[in-house]
């Protein structure tokens, strides 16, 4: 009865923090990338990102805020699981975020201070995010080749966000800078492309439930465009680069839609690795109706305005302080 | 109480104090942006456009500042308190969920617009943007106040035994009634006015600090008058609203108010206690300083009213941090009445304020800071020992996480968060003492 409710809310939870990995995923990308950057092109990137980075943001107090509300049995196991690495993006979220707006007002060793500290904050941030997945892929469960799991797919996220950091600077820069992003974004696809392998071995070996949804007969058959589907993703990359300004983002954005239609197969209805189902953790009819109605009307609204700003803030960044201009 | 709960409260409460630092800045800034928007878009004057860039840097640092510890929040709420979800998630949930959807991504969006869009979209885009991002922090408090004024007096949800799923059997029975619990307008007018107060002393201290150092500054001369008068408007109306607020929560939370007053025994014409040294295990207030039938006089607006002691609650908060904090938020009140007044009347008589007093107001620049984090103090602890007033006692929302993942995390939550308010007071400083030349 309540079944498409508690479906509309895994699909909307699902969108929401898809959209956080892609958004953000692109931000702390760049901000991995800075110390490869001389002073002018990290000018160049962080401008490139500064009108987003908020909002960007906020699509992660979404996907947790739909988790609480809409699981709210899943959301304390989940965060009580992973206490400790979502403390290390948290300080790592925080570094980065003020590091942003420091290094705006700073000068001299400061500006260096914050620049290096905004680096270090993404990276903590993105490590901790795989390190968050590679937990949760496994149900937490414990031993050290599940530690170890968590860590390869810990790097596996941090070379996903170079991919994605670098194909950004190549949409919204040009000259040197977008000379060098074309280099970072090969070597970041290399990285996702060895990462991807790595995990798609490691996955099934982790998981029992895994193995049976991707390597029975004849499941096999109706899951395989997908791993063709990211191949060809990658390839599109590969041979878009240093040709067109914008084919490497949208191939990298479709890696991640492919990479998150593979984990939802994975999981559903799982929302705890065979601990916990989405219909067992889903809140009350009346708690998730009254969500509902304010949703449908709100969110066409939100998706338009992000739409609008992205507009505004289109075409290639620009140097200098973009305060006030 | 165990360690981890000990833990787990220090934590939580670290970050949603450091946290509350930064919105009660941008609720009433983002307003005053708006007033400096419009004032520049009806004269033309340059100076105001100088004004609004120089507030919106500091803007853009305080939201930056209230979005990261916000995150760490909506995380905490799970890590900490996964018992709190659980049992009052089907209320809580939807409520914080409304606040992400019609307040977080509008402010984060039009933002953008605020801080870089000036040329890129017509005036009266960038216009609204301004009033889009203070529409969106008011809802953003709206909808938090609500939450919170309903875990004081709930209100509005009904048991359904039969309900199956992740949190737990209370539901809403009526959202309208949640929503405007009995505290919620008092709570919501507080918050709001103390927003306001802050951001106008802030306002007053940096402008205040910038004309020690360049008396000749005309743009702080007009910001420092807007702040001084701002304040004094405000701060008599949050008096009155304090008071209506203390006479709602009597009616609601007496226990609160007997722990406010450290009103041990239930008694007729009750003394006001104005300082001392609540002694809990005695049962009653050492050194004390009282004004007799004080009590009853504020409360009941009798001299001979009745007030409920400490003894007729058998939940009662702990009585000292309670009615410390209540003796700061109210002293600290006071001399921003002294201080707000004093400045109107020296810009009402001489036009300009003597150096003393710009000293006064620059030592007052975070003094919103301390009246507010000592009213949610007051209103935080005297709820205690429920999460959730007769629904939901701390101790059963508490998590799992072990005293030593609780003790690695505060710690680098305590440092990071010092480094972060040290740099943003020297920051802000910074750029106040600059002026908005650059």
């Amino acid at each position: 009865m309540n079944q498409p409710l508690i479906l509309v809310f895994t699909a909307l939870m699902g969108g929401a923090i898809l959209a956080y990995v892609v958004l953000d995923g692109y931000d702390l990308g760049v901000g991995m990338l800075m110390p490869a950057a001389d002073r002018d092109q990290q000018q160049l990137m962080v401008n490139s990102i500064g009108p987003f980075w908020d909002a960007n943001e906020t699509w992660l107090v979404l996907g947790i805020g739909l988790l609480l509300v809409a699981f709210p049995a899943a959301h304390g196991v989940v965060l009580g699981a992973l206490y400790l690495p979502v403390a290390a993006m948290l300080v790592g979220l925080m570094l980065r975020g003020v590091a942003f707006e420091f290094r705006i007002k700073a000068e001299g060793w400061h500006r260096e201070l914050w620049n290096w500290l905004f680096w270090a904050g993404s990276f903590i941030a993105s490590f901790a995010q795989g390190l968050m997945l590679g937990r949760y892929i496994t149900g937490f469960a414990s031993g050290f080749g599940y530690w170890l799991f968590a860590l390869v797919v810990g790097g596996a996220v941090c070379g996903g966000y170079v991919l994605l950091g670098s194909t950004w600077l190549v949409l919204k820069s040009d000259g040197e800078l977008q000379r060098k992003a074309i280099l970072w974004a090969r070597w970041g696809l290399m990285w996702v492309a060895l990462a991807v392998v790595l995990v798609s071995i490691a996955t099934p070996l982790a998981s029992e439930t895994v193995r049976q949804r991707w390597f029975s007969f004849p499941n096999m058959i109706f899951v395989s465009p997908l791993p063709i589907a990211t191949f060809a993703a990658g390839l599109w990359i590969w041979f878009s680069l240093g040709k067109s300004d914008w084919k490497p983002f949208a191939g990298a954005v479709a890696i991640y839609v492919l990479s998150f239609a593979g984990l939802a197969y994975s999981l559903f209805p799982y929302v705890v690795m065979d601990r916990l189902t989405i219909w067992e953790a889903a809140a009350h009819p009346s708690a998730l109706r009254f969500l509902l109605v304010g949703t449908a009307i709100v969110l066409p609204f939100i998706l338009g305005y992000t739409l609008y700003v992205y507009r505004v803030f289109r075409g290639k960044a620009k140097g200098g302080d973009i305060y006030g201009s | 109480m165990d360690e981890a709960l000990v833990l787990a409260r220090a934590q939580f409460g670290l970050n949603i104090g450091f946290h509350i630092l930064f919105p009660s800045i941008t609720i009433g800034l983002a307003w005053m942006l708006f007033v400096f928007r419009l004032r520049y878009e009806r004269t033309r004057d340059p100076a105001w456009l100088a004004t609004y860039k120089l507030w919106v840097k500091i803007f853009a640092l305080c939201f930056a500042m209230g979005v990261v510890t916000g995150v760490v929040m909506s995380f905490q709420f799970g890590t900490n308190w996964p018992g709190y979800m659980n049992n009052v998630g089907n209320v809580a949930g939807p409520l914080l969920a409304y606040e992400v959807l019609t307040a977080f991504f509008l402010e984060a969006t039009f933002l953008a617009v605020m801080l870089f869009g000036m040329n890129r979209v017509p005036g009266w885009m960038h216009l609204a943007s301004t009033f889009i991002v203070a529409f969106g922090t008011t809802v953003s408090a709206f909808w938090i106040l609500a939450l919170n004024s309903w875990m004081q007096t709930p209100a509005g949800y009904v048991h359904d035994a039969a309900a199956a799923g992740g949190g737990g059997t209370l539901i809403a029975g009526d959202w309208l009634a949640v929503i405007f619990n009995p505290s919620f307008p008092y709570r919501f007018t507080h918050m709001l006015l103390a927003s306001g107060i802050t951001a106008s002393f802030l306002l007053a201290g940096l402008s205040a600090w910038r004309l020690l150092k360049a008396p000749e500054d005309s743009g702080a001369r007009a910001t420092l008058r807007f702040g001084v008068h701002i304040a004094a408007v405000l701060v008599p109306l949050q008096i009155i609203a304090g008071d209506l607020h203390g006479l709602n929560t009597l009616e609601h939370q007496p226990a609160k108010i007997a722990a406010m007053e450290a009103l041990w025994k239930t008694e007729r014409g009750a003394p006001l206690t104005l300082i001392g040294i609540p002694n809990e295990r005695e049962e009653r207030t050492d050194f004390a300083i009282m004004v007799p039938r004080g009590a009853s006089l504020i409360l009941t607006h009798s001299l001979d009213g009745a007030l409920k002691g400490l003894d007729a609650f058998k939940d009662r908060p702990p009585v000292a941090p309670v009615f410390f904090a209540f003796r700061v938020m109210v002293g600290m009140g006071v001399l921003m009445l002294v201080l707000s007044f004093t400045g109107t009347y020296f810009l009402w008589k001489k036009s300009s304020l003597p150096r003393w007093l710009l000293w006064s107001l620059a030592g007052f620049t975070f003094s919103g800071w301390i009246a507010t984090l000592a009213g949610w103090l007051v209103t935080e602890i005297g709820r205690q020992p429920w999460l959730v007033t007769g629904i939901l006692r701390t101790t059963d929302a508490v998590g799992k996480a072990s005293g030593a993942q609780l003790g690695a995390s505060l710690t680098a939550y305590v440092l990071t968060y010092a480094a972060m308010l040290l740099s943003f007071i020297v920051v802000l400083t910074h750029l106040a003492g600059k002026g908005e030349s650059r």
